[in-house]
């Protein structure tokens, strides 16, 4: 019964949806409605799973001293401050949460992505090498792409925007294409597979 | 020569992000601005879709980032809500990204203070909700099922502005700034191909070349790609000295300091490849 109940719940779900998909009308409407509300109910209880979740990692780094476990009381002490504030005074703009949400965790969360730049400079200048045509290829059209993507580029020589336009246009994009056309029959193959039973994965290794 | 050359060619990674460090403090110090001529660009599709939307028109804009990527896509969300609102129409503000509520509604807020515009009558936040791609589906039946009440927990029925507003064919265009997954992509799937609302965006340069496909396709009508996209938007909505387009200068130097660096970084690479040691 472990086996089958899910499965079956599998199928149902899977085909209702792929119904109402191709057949928006009743029943398969309604039961395809109340399916993405459940969704939603449920995506919306994994957030607290996930708190739970980052507190319990947290509380156990601490008690057995692991690795780095300094930097947990940061974590739980910012977690609980911003879900206290939210909690006594509501997240509407100008209040507590809204402030601390603005003034720290934003200038800190840009501060991280910036760093990217440091780092893509360093790793750029150790490994990006014309080593062959395939890779000039690629130097070109990387260095073509960062002065198109950059007023200095168009005050150089007015092409060099026209030429990242077709550049992400026609090459990118044939590219690209490919992959997610690729990706999107995997996609397909792969839910198939989870609707009838075969793929079973998903049920914690049981088979 | 072919002895500095060696030496040029193992730069210590921290002199690297001194002169990148640099490269953006100096044009920021001096308020260096260079100007940015908008040509055949993606962005200059999105502009253009939008100014010609009548008065009125309904828009929804769905803040889809956290701040992690807020440099690039708060200047692109404020220069979109401006055209928005100078062209009279009705923002309706959402997020598929916790964070992004707070920020759209940053966004929001200081651009109807600048432009006289009145929250619920002529915007609203509608705040987050999880569930991606299966949430703008059950938006296509009825918004306000998934949204009873928006950010500040005003319900539904008493915000003037959504009075008719239903579903997402509610909407005559749809802006996603997006950092990634749920984002433009969803929005391309969900509202655009299966609802037939057209859809805008905007994202951050590295998803940039991803989202070219929907461009061609005709599934999206225009982008604003990373810093570069926000400062084209700013310039051709006519925001003076925007945070988009002061930042074009540090990025230009930026890669030009990155460029020399793979310059070098080659030039040693076949110095050295002369001499016989490198692979």
């Amino acid at each position: 019964m472990r086996l089958i109940i899910p499965l079956v719940i599998t199928f149902t779900a899977g085909m209702i949806m792929i119904l109402n998909y191709f057949v928006p009308h009743q029943p398969f409407r309604l039961l395809g409605d109340n399916l993405q509300e459940w969704f939603l109910i449920v995506a919306s209880g994994a957030i607290f799973l996930g708190a739970a979740n980052l507190m319990h990692v947290h509380f156990r780094k601490i008690r057995l001293k692991l690795k780095n476990w300094k930097y947990s009381p940061v974590t739980i002490i910012g977690f609980l401050v911003m879900f206290v504030l939210g909690l006594i005074y509501g997240v509407v703009e100008g209040k507590p949460f809204d402030f601390l949400f603005l003034n720290m965790v934003a200038p800190m969360g840009a501060t991280m992505f910036s760093l990217l730049a440091f780092f893509v400079a360093s790793a750029a200048f150790r490994a990006f090498r014309a080593s062959n045509w395939r890779a000039t290829l690629l130097l070109t059209s990387a260095f073509l792409v960062m002065l198109g993507q950059v007023p200095i580029g168009a005050m150089i020589w007015d092409k060099i925007p026209l030429a990242k336009v077709w550049l992400m246009s026609i090459p990118n994009t044939a590219g690209q294409r490919a992959v997610m056309i690729g990706a999107a029959m995997g996609v397909v193959a792969t839910s198939l597979r989870i609707i009838f039973g075969i793929e079973r994965s998903y049920l914690g290794g049981a088979d | 020569m072919a002895g500095f050359i060696e030496k040029l060619g193992n730069t210590d990674r921290r002199i690297i992000f001194i002169l990148i460090a640099l490269s953006v403090i100096i044009p920021i110090s001096l308020n260096l601005i260079f100007p940015n001529p908008v040509g055949a660009e993606p962005s200059r599709d999105l502009f253009e879709y939008v100014d010609a939307l009548p008065e009125g028109s309904n828009v929804l804009v769905s803040f889809d980032y956290d701040p992690s990527t807020m440099p690039e896509l708060q200047p692109m969300a404020e220069a979109v809500v401006a055209h928005l609102f100078k062209k009279n129409a009705n923002v309706v503000g959402m997020a598929l990204w916790p964070q992004g509520a707070s920020l759209g509604q940053d966004a929001m807020s200081h651009m109807a203070d600048s432009l006289g515009k009145v929250q619920y009558e002529d915007w609203c936040n509608l705040g987050y909700k999880s569930g991606g791609g299966v949430m703008i589906v059950r938006l296509g039946s009825s918004m306000s099922a998934v949204f009873p009440t928006d950010k500040d927990n005003v319900p539904w029925s008493e915000i003037p502005m959504l009075r008719n507003i239903t579903d997402l064919e509610s909407f005559s265009l749809i802006i996603s700034l997006s950092a990634g997954d749920p984002g433009i992509i969803a929005w391309v799937m969900m509202g655009g191909d299966r609802f037939g609302v057209p859809i805008g965006g905007g994202c951050t340069a590295v998803s940039a070349p991803t989202l070219y496909t929907y461009l061609q396709t005709g599934q999206m009508v225009g982008m604003l790609g990373g810093l570069k996209g926000a400062a084209d938007y700013e310039t051709l909505v006519g925001i003076k000295d925007g945070q988009a387009v002061r930042g074009m200068a540090p990025q230009s130097v930026a890669h030009l300091v990155i460029m020399l660096f793979i310059i070098i970084g080659n030039v040693a690479y076949f110095t050295e490849k002369k001499k016989g040691g490198a692979r």
